[in-house]
């Protein structure tokens, strides 16, 4: 799927919309081995245990955030892995390459983003009491689906 | 074989992607970065080498440049696994001398058919 950029200049949130969901859907099912479909965010309030975040700089700038509890991100990292057991240090890394597949992905189905679009390295933040502000001024994007009952929230804060 | 990717996580999954595709792997060997995969390819033979762009130290296109100064390595294929999937990105790593290029998320299938062919008979 591609989606010329030009064109979403109008309604970025609009057009890019389904373009993160797909993203995200194609994460889950190839490297997690799970189908999962987006879900109305209001009606599942997660727990932000752990949330891995990664920026994006050049056409598109702003930060993707991967966020769910602590045992969704496990079993996240047990899915990647092929269900072998998993350090609290191996399921920062799988959910960080989450985030890092699902911005790649996003943004090479957007044509006329040719390698002006750059990734920084994922940061991976764990706890609950923390508060996560982006400097992002522009648009953003929400998409959450259910893992195993429980929701994965993926945000897209883009600068204008 | 040597795996390069600065996540542990990731360098478990393309094993096991590999051998998820059939390919079976003697010896798999895996480096954090660039400058690592040197160092590895300094001390040991590897049939293919499956690596990442964008890591720290140094990034996959600068080792895949660097590689001809290491007796070892050169000749040896390389393979590009990334999430940089853009047409110029593609073209950068080839002409820095990879030889294929799997754009993350990837599947064993996509895996083995880039890979296969480069090994030959060593599959």
């Amino acid at each position: 799927m591609s989606v010329d950029t030009s064109a979403a200049v109008r309604s970025r949130e609009e057009n890019w919309q389904p373009i993160l969901e797909l993203a995200v859907e194609e994460v889950f099912e190839i490297m997690v081995g799970c189908r999962v479909k987006p879900v109305p965010k209001s009606e599942h309030k997660g727990r932000g245990e752990f949330t891995a975040m990664i920026g994006l700089a050049g056409s598109l700038c702003g930060v993707l955030t991967v966020g769910c509890d602590a045992p969704t991100a496990r079993l996240i990292a047990k899915g990647m892995l092929g269900g072998i057991a998993t350090s609290e240090e191996q399921v920062s890394d799988a959910l960080g390459e989450m985030s890092n597949m699902v911005a790649g992905n996003f943004k090479n189905k957007l044509t006329g983003m040719d390698g002006r679009c750059m990734l920084s390295v994922p940061t991976v933040v764990t706890g609950e009491e923390y508060q996560f502000r982006s400097l992002a001024d522009g648009e953003t994007l929400d998409v959450c689906v259910l893992f195993e009952g429980a929701p994965v929230a993926v945000r897209l804060e883009l600068h204008d | 074989m040597l795996i390069v990717d600065d996540s542990s996580v990731m360098r478990k999954i393309v094993a096991r992607s590999l051998r998820q595709a059939g390919i079976d792997l003697e010896q798999v060997m895996e480096a954090g970065d660039g400058t690592e995969a040197l160092g590895v390819l300094r001390e040991n033979q590897v049939d293919l080498i499956l690596c990442d762009i964008n890591m720290p130290v140094m990034d996959g296109l600068e080792f895949v440049r660097q590689m001809g100064t290491v007796e070892n390595a050169k000749g040896v294929p390389v393979v590009m696994i990334t999430t940089e999937g853009s047409e110029s990105h593609v073209v950068e790593a080839l002409s820095s001398g990879a030889r294929g290029y799997i754009r993350k998320p990837f599947t064993p299938d996509q895996v083995k058919e880039h890979v296969v062919p480069l090994l030959g008979t060593k599959v």
